[in-house]
């Protein structure tokens, strides 16, 4: 057990088990190698916490995002896939960090560089996808919009679609 | 900054264990090939700083005490 002073959860406890280790930090963000994730009592929301353990300062907001974009789907590049050690697809879980301007209303999310974990190592990575079809501000009220106005969004299990909060 | 010229199909070795070939050249546009150790990332360069300031605007965040949580956020702009 560690005990962790940090800017948005105050003092919070955390267990080894559960600290997640970015050994190639995040692009501007080098550094930050160690993270945990903080979940939502709330279920059904698709958001939580990406908490850095070693600048307890810093903490990401962070969303799941089959739960808001129902057909987010990529394929999982090799070199992402062996830097993580993946095994199998069930061990993979998918975030993409969120962004939260002083105008609420242009809260977005970055589906180009979504962040991969393998469960099983506790390995993750932001990952950048060889895409033009997202971009790294999808707007998330835009999202929900379109989703509520448009026809059956479906509920397909995308690839690596796998949410655990810890 | 060196610089080097190369023709299609010739290469550039970095440190022993990088390697740079260009592999076609069409138009304005070079096809360039990259082998490299597993533990060298490579990106396009604006896509990388596109990222890098898309996670600097993220870390800004201000606490969770200070605002409502993000499920109240999209509730409220969605009526």
């Amino acid at each position: 057990m560690r005990v962790l002073q940090t800017r948005h959860f105050g003092e919070i406890r955390i267990a080894e088990e559960s600290v997640l280790k970015f050994d190639e930090g995040l692009p501007g963000f080098e550094q930050l190698n160690k993270f945990v994730l903080i979940g939502n009592e709330d279920k059904t929301s698709p958001f939580g916490w990406l908490q850095c353990v070693n600048e307890p300062q810093i903490a990401f907001a962070i969303a799941n995002p089959f739960m808001i974009v129902a057909d987010y789907d990529f394929e999982l590049p090799d070199e992402a896939a062996r830097e993580l050690c993946i095994a199998k697809e069930d061990d993979v879980a998918v975030y993409s960090i969120v962004v939260v301007p002083d105008d609420l209303t242009r809260i977005s999310m970055n589906l180009k560089a979504p962040l991969i974990i393998n469960c099983s190592t506790n390995k993750g990575a932001q990952i950048i996808l060889d895409t033009d079809k997202y971009t790294v501000r999808h707007y998330i009220l835009d999202e929900i919009r379109r989703q509520e106005g448009g026809a059956d969004a479906g509920t397909d299990k995308e690839k690596g679609s796998d949410d655990r909060h810890k | 900054m060196l610089v080097l010229t190369r023709k299609k199909d010739q290469t550039i070795v970095i440190n022993n264990d990088i390697e740079i070939t260009v592999l076609d050249i069409q138009g304005d546009q070079v096809r360039i090939g990259i082998n490299a150790p597993r533990s060298v990332s490579i990106h396009r360069k604006e896509v990388f700083l596109e990222i890098q300031r898309e996670n600097e605007e993220a870390a800004r965040i201000k606490p969770e005490t200070d605002k409502i949580s993000l499920d109240e956020i999209i509730k409220m702009n969605m009526k």
